[in-house]
């Protein structure tokens, strides 16, 4: 089998229906237990990120984000060279990868040239663009996730439905009966005895893993060093103790400057869980050096494209990629919460996954992603790099139903919504609203016949009253009032 | 082309035409100019809501709380480094004492010894390059002499910390030391032990690094 038909394979084996929303969002706005979960953690979630803002000029902060990831994207081409070049003159060997596929082949060199078998993974949204556990168990690598939600979503065969909190769709009794079944602990709604359990099972894995497979929060050009954010420790185990470290990261995630992680920090961890830091923040700079004792002896770091350079093209798509991927978003969004993580289908949920999934699967695929949303702009008031979702959410939108000649749609599988009919009826809209005569004519018909008027109007009348003319057109109530 | 090339080459002829970078502030992150003790107990508390312990002591006296502190857990075992002061200052402790677990020393690659660090060592012990009273953060920069795992594999972490080395907040830090100069292999900020909240956010401690994290600050 040639090397892309394997791609592409791998791909769709693990297939999702992207288009299906619908139909998943109604499956799961009935389910009470996934209503449950999703409210219960959403709600703390945001309680606690709004404790953890006291006494902080936040807009200010925010302004700060937003312009140091900004700063970042105006000169990303220069600073991922000097990233290379700083990383390289560490010790660390750069990869790049045009999208997933091209990505998951070069960890699997980097595994093939060592004679790896086994990886152990700390938490990585990337991998799960690149679906890197499926493509490396193909290739006959066990690839273990070590965070303990993931660890708990790859058990369950599922994929993470939140980007922080990968299995809160799962509440503690279903969690301690998918142990129990896979790995043969006691049923218990101790968490704490859950949690020893998997210490105990991942710190073999971690002693005996060929290679630690990791993600990046950010990467900073100046010093060439690859920052980690995390709770568990899983992380500073999977990048410290095999003897081989392969980082996989989005191409946007670099900084200039090692001071603009502080800022970015300092909103990631409060935006995310409410937390002032994390229990660790990893700064990698090199692999083992010569005289010390511990540390891998091998450094990689592949850098991801996937669709980034293109959103990058666009001024106004381009504030997409200002993303730190806290997840603030998503616990915001009414909608998000009512229809869980896996509802869409797509790697990344909710209100950030809906502006950037499209560019990755294509419009046509991810047409209703940008309409699942009451566009309450809970989202951009939060998101801590100020990124317009909300604007972005309406381009999406008008892109796709192919907007119009002074907004030509970009984005991949463009006007897949777009219906002839609809087109004609807004054409015939704007001629009528152009020539007052026929437009009194059309309203005053539309209201002497306005018990004509249909119903029902597709997917408008399924939560809602069918629109009703008003029985006297506006013109005519003006006269009766002499005006 | 290559995929670097491809991908550089696409960013760089980009059709929105070039970008303008924005100033960036950082005057939002100082902080009032706080003394030592009120860094102190800012970092006291901070570290504590998140399950650290912090043991206020001194030069002359810090080595009789740490037998207390290892004493109470029952640690048979203290991961000590070789060359540096804390390390030295225990070998030489342990000539006239016996309230000290056994001292094993970090002076052999991992390879050589990984089972048993992994399952005999009931506690390291580290020094820190400073503190951070902001978020109640430890900064350690591991070394040749200090490696990496002694402050991550055994289930008690303990830390030195000179109370003069506290700063106010990361950046503080991050200047006064000019970490961009040069960074080591590896620098951490370690904020508490351990800990998930992944099963129905409800936390949990030791999850895969230390389950306890002991400040012992030399003042």
């Amino acid at each position: 089998m040639s090397e892309t038909a394997h791609g592409s394979s791998h791909h769709s084996a693990h297939h999702i229906d992207v288009k299906e929303f619908h139909p998943r969002a109604r499956a799961a706005i009935h389910n009470p237990q996934v209503r449950q979960n999703f409210r219960k953690a959403m709600d703390g979630l945001m309680s606690k990120r709004k404790s953890a803002f006291e006494g902080w000029d936040l807009e200010t902060l925010r302004d700060l984000g937003a312009n140091i990831r900004m700063r970042a994207l105006a000169s990303l081409p220069d600073l991922l060279e000097q990233l290379e070049q700083k990383l390289t003159e560490n010790g660390i060997t750069v990869h790049w990868a045009a999208d997933g596929d091209e990505a998951c082949r070069i960890v699997r060199d980097i595994c093939v040239a060592r004679d790896a078998k086994t990886a152990i993974k700390g938490k990585s949204m990337v991998s799960e663009e690149m679906e890197l556990n499926h493509y490396l168990e193909e290739q006959g690598i066990e690839a273990l996730e070590s965070d303990l939600g993931e660890y708990i979503v790859q058990l369950a065969e599922e994929t993470p439905s939140h980007i922080i909190m990968p299995a809160i769709h799962k509440n503690t009794g279903e969690i301690s009966q998918l142990l129990h079944d896979k790995t043969g602990t006691d049923l218990s709604n101790d968490v704490e005895y859950l949690t020893a359990n998997a210490r105990l099972q991942l710190r073999e894995k971690f002693r005996n893993a060929d290679v630690g497979i990791s993600g990046v929060n950010f990467a900073v050009a100046e010093t060439g060093t690859l920052c980690l954010v995390e709770n568990e420790g899983n992380g500073r185990m999977t990048t410290t103790v095999p003897p081989c470290h392969i980082a996989v990261t989005g191409i946007e995630k670099v900084v200039p400057k090692l001071e603009d992680v502080t800022a970015l920090l300092a909103l990631l961890t409060r935006s995310a869980t409410g937390q002032h830091i994390t229990t660790y923040f990893n700064m990698i700079s090199s692999p083992r050096k010569a005289n010390e004792l511990d540390g891998p002896e091998e450094v990689h770091v592949v850098l991801v494209d996937n669709g980034r350079s293109t959103i990058y093209q666009d001024d106004e798509l381009l504030d997409t990629l200002r993303c730190i991927r806290c997840g603030a978003c998503m616990n915001h969004c009414p909608v998000y919460t009512r229809v869980g993580g896996h509802t869409y289908g797509t790697t990344y949920p909710g209100p950030i996954g809906k502006i950037l999934m499209p560019h990755m699967v294509g419009l046509d695929e991810g047409r209703h992603l940008p309409t699942a949303s009451s566009l309450c702009g809970a989202c951009g008031e939060v998101c801590p790099v100020k990124i317009p979702i909300p604007d972005l959410l309406v381009r999406l939108r008008q892109e796709s139903v192919d907007g119009d000649k002074l907004h030509p749609a970009k984005v991949r599988g463009h006007g897949a919504k777009r219906s002839g009919v609809e087109a004609m009826i807004w054409k015939g809209w704007s001629w009528m609203h152009a020539r007052p005569g026929l437009y009194r004519l059309g309203t005053s018909l539309g209201a002497r016949f306005r018990k004509l008027q249909p119903g029902k109007v597709g997917a408008w009348t399924q939560y809602r009253t069918a629109p009703k003319l008003a029985p006297k057109t506006l013109h005519e109530r003006m006269k009766e009032r002499g005006q | 082309m290559s995929s670097r090339d491809a991908i550089l080459q696409r960013l760089r002829n980009r059709t929105g035409g070039e970008l303008t970078a924005p100033e960036c502030d950082f005057s939002v992150l100082d902080r009032p100019d706080w003394s030592t003790a009120e860094r102190l107990d800012m970092f006291e508390r901070t570290i504590e809501s998140v399950h650290g312990e912090v043991h206020r002591t001194t030069e002359s006296g810090w080595i009789d709380r740490l037998a207390e502190i290892l004493q109470s857990r029952g640690a048979q075992t203290l991961l000590i480094a070789k060359e540096h002061e804390i390390g030295q200052a225990l070998r030489s402790a342990t000539k006239n004492r016996e309230d000290l677990p056994q001292l094993l020393v970090y002076d052999e690659p991992i390879e050589s010894w990984q089972e048993a660090l992994f399952n005999e060592v009931d506690a390291g012990i580290t020094s820190t390059r400073g503190g951070i009273a902001e978020t109640g953060s430890l900064i350690l920069w591991p070394t040749a002499d200090e490696p990496r795992l002694m402050s991550l594999v055994p289930p008690i972490h303990i830390a030195v910390l000179k109370a003069s080395e506290l700063y106010t907040t990361f950046h503080d830090a991050m200047q006064s030391q000019n970490w961009a100069a040069g960074m080591p292999t590896n620098a951490l900020l370690v904020s508490g032990p351990s800990k998930t909240a992944d099963i129905e956010q409800t936390l949990a401690y030791g999850v895969h690094g230390p389950k306890e994290l002991i400040v012992l600050v030399i003042e």
